[in-house]
């Protein structure tokens, strides 16, 4: 036996085709219809292996997210297979997903028979041969690179929840990033995978799911909000024999990768909430809207959904139970305006992805016009652990109004990039300066971006705000769906706003008056700030510079205030939070015609250090626009008129005699 | 050699629709005309609906495309670490602008919103490879590695591995 596919003995009968009630209970306490102590014992081996608690052979997990993968971890599986070729050692290679730690992989847990798992950091293909030789052939630390224990050890190996990055962490969503095959369903349910389905169908009927995640106090965690719970009990009013559950993993925000992380490290899970979600209001069909940019996550839920038929716990009669509900996957076509929820039913079916009015709610009048439920990753892979322990556990969590965690995709000038889960009401320095490390180069801390292109840029002064739906939003910034990118003193707010401005503008489907000009005219305005009129020529840019500022307040409001959706309703948000906030470096770009940071190429001037010139002529012959001039030997000079400020004559000198101002 | 794509699909299945233009891009890298034709008559929608949402999405394209496809991402956290100047070299160095294909039909640059990579930012992709934590003055280095059809670099590359 060693899969739960295979039957124990002619006993037991469950295939997709005869579906067994017991299946799942089975598994893990099984055998439940018959006694028989081979048949237990075949089962309690195969979850003790399926768990890693019980193997002869060590077993060698290595990251294989998209994250792990683009550091290389393909090149260290290549490198550890040759190796163990080459030293004649059998042992097992277990992909998993992401951990979370994505500034430190490629990261390889090794786990002896016996011993406990002990997870390493920065593994490259040259670091293989000194891991395996002190991890497997000698079975001590290898301790350059050891980031720390998975349980409690005598190696004298620090736990990895003591880590900083983990200890403030609180892991629902994420339990089993990183630790388990998300390509093995076995595994998944050796895990507790499918035990919170399996209540939901034998002892629940479909209003008391519903009760029990309204009792919770889930909120969407896709941005807006708003009680899961409710939400399913309206579709659940709803009669009709057709009724749609779509999964939106559309996760278009940029600098936002919770949803990338969570579909290829634990894809059962969201497939799991699914289920239970199509049972609570009554869905025969449910659809996950993915983004074509994710390609691994798209083949792992592909995987996830075949496993699932094969288990008997997708299709008709689901474990004998006369619930049926099937998922198909939509790949999304690159559209940011598609997270929004009337704009992705649009998407789905065949049209360009445009929102429409509501009412109707898609819970009235969604997919095909039948009541659709739409939720998001995160949202859906918090409902399996809710019904498993319970309203009461999960509400425990989190503060009066937001309950439970959320995850953040942390980056940008921070020492530990990655994925985090903590608990709503974490204050927002303890996310930056104790799980994210601060920020490096000894730079000092500007902003934090929180909720994409609709959130805001917060300061430090409000760093002591708490992370919830509520408090975020007071502070002018927003949940979101987890972008959480820190800047340093090097990033320029106007640049900031003029970045999202563009990105918003860009996306904007363009249905209403308010988003499609609105945010054109913002963009212009925004521009225009750290334009110079030595480039543009135009002796008027000074005077409208000045207008365009003075109508920037009004403008948002306008906009804000009349958009159809939420894209539009939240544009100006970064430009709000930026002038709230950031009115001095704004008031110094526009009177003082500086930028301290360094990144508004018009505001800046190019100079070479005589004294440090040697004449190389390295950064004439770089220069694309014949911008430097000199002769060989002696110092060279940069005609201001002609430098379009690129940086490459930076980059290129080696005697850094090259200066911005 | 398209036409095997619509045994997969309901005839009059408007929400067939994005799947096919999928798909057939799959095939050809861009959208033909012919195939947006027969796509019209398959799913029985006016080409110029068709139209309209090929040109609605920014993953489809109604230009052919160069032999390697250059993405630059431009997510906020690759933009805080400077991406647009990995861009701007980009763009220097094949002598083309976002969105062009170079015209020996090697390169096309395109620039991208976010691609999840965020931790190892800035990122370009070239294919399927990824280049993490890259700065301006690797950008040579890479193209040329693509250009010369030689033996392809190792994707997954670092800044300092670049270097050496």
């Amino acid at each position: 036996m060693n899969s739960y596919l295979n039957l124990c003995c002619e006993e037991c009968w469950h295939s997709a085709k005869s579906p067994c009630d017991q299946f799942i209970k089975c598994c893990t306490d099984g055998p439940l219809c018959h006694h028989n102590e081979k048949c237990k014992d075949k089962f309690k081996h195969l979850g003790e292996q399926l768990r890693y608690s019980e193997h002869e052979i060590p077993i060698i997990f290595i990251g294989m997210g998209t994250c792990g993968l683009a550091a290389g971890a393909q090149k260290v599986e290549e490198a550890m297979k040759a190796e163990l070729a080459k030293l004649n050692i059998s042992a097992k290679i277990e992909a998993t997903g992401c951990i979370g730690f994505c500034a430190k992989e490629v990261i390889v847990d090794i786990k002896l028979p016996g011993q406990v798992r002990v997870s390493y950091c920065e593994i490259t293909p040259k670091l293989v041969p000194k891991l395996i030789q002190k991890a497997i052939v000698e079975k001590t630390i290898f301790t350059e690179k050891v980031l720390g224990a998975h349980d409690q050890n005598k190696l004298d190996v620090s736990l990895l929840k003591d880590n900083p990055f983990f200890k403030h962490q609180l892991k629902i969503v994420l339990e089993h990033c990183g630790i388990i095959n998300p390509n093995s369903i076995d595994t998944y349910i050796a895990h507790g995978g499918f035990k919170a389905f399996d209540k939901v169908l034998s002892l629940m009927t479909p209003m008391e799911v519903v009760k029990e995640i309204s009792a919770s106090g889930l909120r969407g965690r896709g941005g807006a909000g708003f009680p899961t719970g409710k939400k399913w009990e309206l579709a659940n009013k709803q009669a009709g024999d057709h009724k749609y559950l779509i999964c939106n993993a559309d996760e278009g925000d940029p600098g936002a990768f919770m949803d990338r992380s969570v579909l290829e490290s634990d894809p059962f899970r969201v497939v799991e909430g699914m289920m239970i979600g199509g049972y609570a209001i009554g869905a025969s069909a449910g659809y996950i809207y993915c983004r074509a940019e994710y390609p691994l996550a798209i083949e792992r839920l592909q995987n996830t959904i075949e496993l699932c038929r094969k288990y008997g716990l997708l299709g008709e009669n689901i474990l004998n139970s006369n619930f049926s509900f099937d998922l198909k996957i939509k790949k999304g076509a690159g559209a940011f305006v598609c997270g929004e929820e009337t704009a992705l039913i649009g998407s789905i079916e065949g049209k360009r992805g445009m929102p429409r009015p509501r009412p109707p709610f898609p819970t009235d009048a969604g997919l095909f016009g039948k009541p659709t439920v739409i939720n998001n990753v995160e949202t859906f892979s918090n409902i399996a652990a809710i019904i498993k322990k319970g309203s009461h556990w999960f509400s425990a969590i989190g503060t009066e109004k937001s309950k439970g965690t959320k995850v953040f995709a942390l980056s940008g000038k921070i020492v530990h990039s990655g994925l985090v889960e903590v608990p709503m009401g974490i204050k927002l320095n303890e996310v930056v300066f104790e799980i994210a490390g601060g920020i490096p180069n000894d730079k000092k801390f500007k902003a934090v971006q929180i909720g994409g292109p609709s959130g805001g840029c917060l300061p430090d002064r409000v760093m002591q705000t708490q992370v919830d739906y509520e408090s975020l939003k007071e502070v002018g910034a927003m949940m979101g769906s987890g972008g959480f990118v820190v800047m340093d003193e090097d990033t320029c707010m106007v640049d900031v706003a003029k970045y999202f401005l563009t990105f918003i503008q860009s996306e904007s489907c363009g249905k209403c008056v308010p988003c499609r000009e609105g945010t054109k005219r913002m963009l212009e305005i925004i521009e225009r700030i750290p334009k110079s009129y030595k480039s543009t020529k135009n002796k008027t840019d000074q005077l409208q510079r000045f207008k365009g500022i003075i109508h920037l307040k009004r403008l948002s409001s306008v906009i804000k205030d009349t958009s159809l959706c939420g894209l539009g309703q939240s544009a100006p948000n970064p430009v709000l939070s930026g002038l709230q906030y950031f009115r001095e470096e704004y008031e110094e770009h526009l009177y003082n015609r500086k930028c301290t940071a360094g990144v508004c190429k018009d505001l800046l001037t190019y100079c070479i250090d005589n004294a440090l010139c040697e004449g190389c002529g390295v950064c004439l012959r770089k220069c694309g626009v014949e911008a430097i001039v000199g002769e060989k030997g002696h110092a060279h000079y940069i005609l201001d008129d002609k430098c379009i400020r690129c940086g490459m004559c930076i980059e290129a000198c080696r005697f850094d005699a090259i200066t911005v101002n | 050699m398209h036409t095997e794509i619509f045994n997969h699909y309901e005839a009059k299945d408007r929400s067939a629709l994005i799947p096919l233009l999928q798909d057939i891009q799959s095939i050809y890298n861009y959208l033909p005309e012919t195939a947006l034709k027969d796509i019209s008559e398959f799913v029985d929608i006016p080409l110029s609906r068709v139209y309209g949402v090929a040109t609605f999405y920014n993953q489809f394209r109604l230009k052919p495309l160069g032999e390697n496809i250059i993405k630059v991402c431009r997510g906020t956290a690759c933009h805080v670490k400077s991406s647009a100047n990995i861009l701007f070299a980009l763009e220097h160095e094949l002598n083309i602008k976002a969105g062009e294909t170079t015209r020996d039909k090697k390169f096309t640059l395109e620039i991208v919103n976010c691609i999840g990579a965020c931790s190892i930012a800035p990122v370009i992709t070239i294919n399927e490879d990824y280049y993490g934590r890259i700065a301006a003055k690797d950008i040579p280095k890479i193209i040329k590695n693509y250009s010369k059809k030689a033996p392809k670099q190792e994707p997954g590359v670092t800044k300092e591995e670049v270097e050496k």
